[in-house]
């Protein structure tokens, strides 16, 4: 970086050199052609060339090692990333574990992304910790997460895949180690029973008007695979992979018209009567 | 040089005029050969798509001046920065750097008459045109490409991209490398053989060096990509499986083959721009290049070893460490021929007497502006610093500062350069200096900020971002500054336009180039030069004795080459005289064939593929006609 603007600044001193001595030929200090010529091969080639030696050093030797792939058995923890049109799938290793959009990791622990995709290519991609990796079909790529403060880390899809490659935020929550465990092991269950008729009866509309021909409720037999596990729906911050907050007023506008939002994404607008409709949004809610 | 012709001098002159004079009217400018004709053809034609592009990027700047804006829809966006990529590199800024600049001013510069394959040359611009509009039928139907410029698999493929959008995007850049690589081919050759007698390599100005580098690295690069659109189409027409997983493809072949064309891509756009900019310093710094040799080889370097660095495009992709170290250390070396470049210019500028007009102003901001994005580019040879802004707007900042600072600006101060060339006349200083610091200003402020998204987190070819982001400050100053960088090419385009009808008259040479164009007529007639130049040094304008030398010529009548349509040929090194050429005349072919090659391309966007068989037919024998041997002219 400071070599950067050592560089810089040394072109534009010449050009105003230039511009300051523009009735004076030659060099200020003297000196000729050969002089110039010199110059020319010192700040053109030798300058560059250590430069450069030190930054590859620097960089491709060593700072690469903190972004390299984690190497086998170096971490505790390995979540598989699916990119999907347009949102994540996030599945625990060795648990039955599955939720979409926000990936939960323990904190100061080295976890290993597996990156996949289902469809395009999608660039996985959390800023604030690690590089990106592309997800590319026919290939699996890793990537180190490791938060050592807890908190809630954005990132975007990063390779251009469609319509609403705009909407496709990633969210990593690092929570602290016990919270992580309960977290995991909520996520792990199957879905809850409905504790009220109006949730009862927004089951009934979850499975019989369409729903679960794409989404998957661990534990009923909704087991589509086209959009968002949602068995712990009501658990995550945000709809839509980070469109949308998830609160009353949101969801309901979302199941109400999906193309509202986010214009192009997978999810019909389907009719229903308002008791039903009210019903299935009590329902979601309920997914905790 | 307003010398007085001897009655024999004029004479000789007359009879030339007649033998080179075209046909008037459009019907002339139809059938021309005359490669400043198609130059200026070039010129308008790529001023239109660059017209078209800028507004599709002032649309995207309006759609992301703040969070959550709906002017236009996602769908349309992804069209917007397609076409605005596709149409800016492929018909704008390239065919306006080879074809116009590089047709028009590659013979004047080396003593020819005309390009070494005249009717090829024809055939090479209305091919251009046609493919031009081929890609903008596609936007003006609604099916405008939308997988982006590199148009990754499998989003460009029919199960994701279902329309014909992305035929439209591959059959009309097959369709114009047809053209570009037969404007290649024509300048390597005209630059070999076409010389003056006595302008050896050594003496040969640096912007055909330039040029020569950009001409080989676009014959060499141009099959990879012309390879991965013919798969494309076999895949997403025919039902082939280049690219698919399950029967053994690989989406990374896409990327790979399209990186080994679109990285020498990048060199190919640069390239010509240091051509204008080592035709411009000396002028006006008024001393020759400092350090030429080493300047020429830096510019063949450059091309050479453009074509070792493609994966510093796809470290994100998961190569394996070893190759992608390699290619750093590759993308690092590439560094070096262009920082001996930039010292030769300044310290040229330093160590002369540089007089500050618009086109060394130009050049002065194409110096600042290569120099940043150069070294936004070095950090991608960073391998984690690449990782962790690649593919983000801190990317789209450097190429910009790269392709609109580094490649237009020198355009920009070429067009002000050889204006008088072309017209005769003088363009407005005071407007045309209004117009750099407007152009200036708006590149920065339009460019820089990006830098700054794209390390807090902003990817590209998002159509809207939420407003907690903290990215809308950023957006907003760049949506106003690319409309401060529009009114300034609305300045440029105002002053030339302008000073073409009410400038006053520029003689031969108002700047005291170093160079061969400056030594005719402005504008130069069809047959460039009356007598053949002498050359002895690479800034031959300057030889005083040369150019007295030359009048006597004329009236004594050696080097004049009257006796028909005819150029002399020379040895490819040393520039020695090797042959008399007679060159072609005037002709329609060329036109007839770029009308059935469009035909051809039409049928087989619209899946008749034995009508576009008939017309590749027709073509062919068209080409057989043009080929026949003609009546020898009638002698004078």
């Amino acid at each position: 970086m400071i070599g950067c603007w050592i560089g810089f600044g040394v072109v534009c001193f010449l050009l105003l050199l230039g511009w300051l001595r523009r009735n004076r030929e030659g060099l200020p200090f003297g000196g000729g052609e050969r002089a110039g010529n010199a110059l020319v091969v010192i700040l053109g080639i030798a300058l560059p060339v250590a430069l450069l030696s030190g930054l590859f050093f620097w960089s491709d030797i060593v700072v690469i090692r903190s972004t390299a792939a984690p190497t086998r058995g170096s971490t505790r923890l390995t979540v598989r990333v699916i990119g999907h049109q347009w949102w994540w799938e996030a599945r625990y290793k060795s648990t039955k574990a599955v939720t979409a959009n926000e990936i939960h990791i323990p904190v100061r622990v080295p976890v290993d992304v597996v990156g996949t995709t289902d469809d395009v290519i999608h660039s996985f991609w959390i800023p604030q910790l690690n590089r990106k990796i592309d997800l590319i079909p026919g290939r699996q790529n890793h990537v180190l997460l490791q938060a050592n403060e807890p908190g809630i880390y954005e990132g975007e899809c990063a390779e251009f895949c469609g319509l609403q490659h705009a909407h496709m935020i990633a969210t990593v929550i690092a929570d602290p180690k016990p919270v992580f465990r309960r977290w995991l092991a909520n996520m792990a269950k199957p879905v809850r029973a409905p504790s009220k008729p109006s949730e009862e009866r927004g089951r009934g509309v979850f499975l019989e008007q369409g729903c679960a021909e794409c989404h998957r409720l661990r534990g009923t037999p909704a087991d589509g695979d086209v959009g968002p596990d949602l068995t712990h729906l009501a658990t995550r911050r945000k709809l839509a992979a980070g469109t949308v907050v998830n609160d009353y007023v949101h969801l309901a506008g979302w199941v109400a018209d999906p193309q509202h939002f986010k214009p192009g994404n997978r999810m019909p607008q389907v009719p229903m009567s308002g008791d039903d409709f009210n019903a299935l949004v009590d329902y979601l809610q309920s997914l905790k | 040089m307003t010398t007085v012709l001897t009655p024999r001098a004029e004479q000789r002159v007359e009879r030339l005029h007649e033998i080179w004079d075209e046909r008037p009217g459009v019907l002339g400018w139809l059938t021309t050969v005359d490669h400043k004709r198609i130059g200026l053809l070039y010129l308008f034609t790529t001023m239109a798509f660059f017209l078209a592009g800028g507004v599709e990027a002032l649309l995207m700047r309006t759609q992301l001046a703040q969070p959550n804006e709906h002017v236009v829809s996602p769908g349309t966006f992804n069209e917007l920065f397609t076409t605005h990529g596709v149409t800016m590199i492929f018909f704008a800024v390239i065919p306006m750097q080879i074809g116009a600049f590089g047709n028009y001013l590659v013979p004047l510069m080396i003593g020819a008459r005309d390009m070494a394959f005249p009717r090829l040359n024809a055939l090479s611009y209305w091919i251009f045109l046609a493919s031009g509009l081929f890609l903008y039928a596609g936007v003006f139907t609604g099916h405008a490409p939308n997988a982006g410029w590199f148009d990754y698999v499998p989003i460009a493929l029919r199960r994701y991209n279902p329309g014909p959008n992305v035929d439209f995007y591959a059959l009309a850049l097959i369709f114009t490398g047809i053209s570009t690589t037969i404007g290649a081919i024509n300048l390597v050759v005209t630059i070999f053989k076409n010389r003056a007698p006595g302008m050896s390599l050594n003496r040969m100005p640096l912007f055909c060096f330039a040029i020569l580098a950009t001409s080989f690295s676009l014959i060499f690069a141009l099959p990879s990509l012309t390879v991965d659109l013919v798969f494309l189409e076999l895949q997403r027409k025919a039902g082939f499986h280049f690219f698919d997983v399950g029967h053994g493809g690989d989406p990374l072949l896409w990327q790979h083959l399209f990186w080994i064309f679109a990285h020498p891509e990048v060199y190919i756009i640069v390239l010509p721009a240091f051509g204008i900019a080592t035709s411009i310093i000396p002028t006006f710094a008024r001393r020759k290049m400092l350090a030429f040799p080493l300047v020429a080889l830096a510019e063949l370097l450059v091309a050479f070893i453009g074509f070792g660095v493609w994966a510093h495009h796809m470290f994100a992709t998961g190569l394996p460490l070893i190759a992608i170290v390699f290619f750093a250390a590759a993308s690092m070396m590439v560094v070096i021929p262009s920082t001996i470049q930039v010292f030769a210019w300044t310290l040229t500028v330093t160590m002369g007497r540089p007089l500050f007009k618009a086109p060394l102003m130009f050049i002065g901001g194409f110096i600042v502006f290569f120099v940043l994005g150069g070294l936004s580019g070095i950090s991608f040879a960073a391998i984690p610093i690449d990782q962790a802004t690649t593919d983000t707007y801190y990317v789209v900042a450097h190429f910009h500062f790269i392709i609109f600072g580094a490649a237009v600006f020198p355009l920009l101060g070429g067009l002000f350069f050889w204006f008088p060339k072309v017209t005769g006349r003088l363009y407005n200083e005071p407007l045309a200096q209004a117009a750099f610091w407007l152009t200036f200003a708006g590149t920065a402020i339009t460019f820089f900020p990006m830098h700054i998204a794209g390390w807090l987190g902003m990817t590209r070819r998002i159509y809207t971002y939420p407003s907690h982001t903290g990215w809308g400050t950023y957006n907003l100053i760049e949506s106003v500054g690319g409309f401060i960088l529009a009114a300034g090419l609305v300045l440029v385009a105002f002053n030339l336009v302008w000073s073409r009808l009410h400038g006053p008259p520029s003689g031969r040479d108002p700047f005291f180039g170093g160079t061969l164009e400056w030594t005719t007529e402005s504008p130069p007639p069809h047959y460039n030069f009356a007598v053949i130049p002498r050359v002895s040094s690479p800034y031959p304008n300057w030889d005083v004795a040369d150019r007295e030398e030359d009048a006597q010529d004329l009236d004594r009548g050696t080097r004049v080459f009257d006796e028909g349509h005819e150029t002399p040929a020379t040895t490819v090194r040393d520039g020695y005289l090797d042959d008399v050429l007679e060159m072609p005349s005037e002709s329609g072919w060329p036109i007839v064939i770029a009308l059935c090659v469009t035909l051809l391309f039409v049928l087989v966007l619209l899946s008749h593929y034995v009508s576009a068989v008939a017309f590749a037919g027709i073509a062919a024998l068209a080409l057989a006609v043009w080929h026949w041997r003609e009546p020898e002219p009638e002698p004078l």
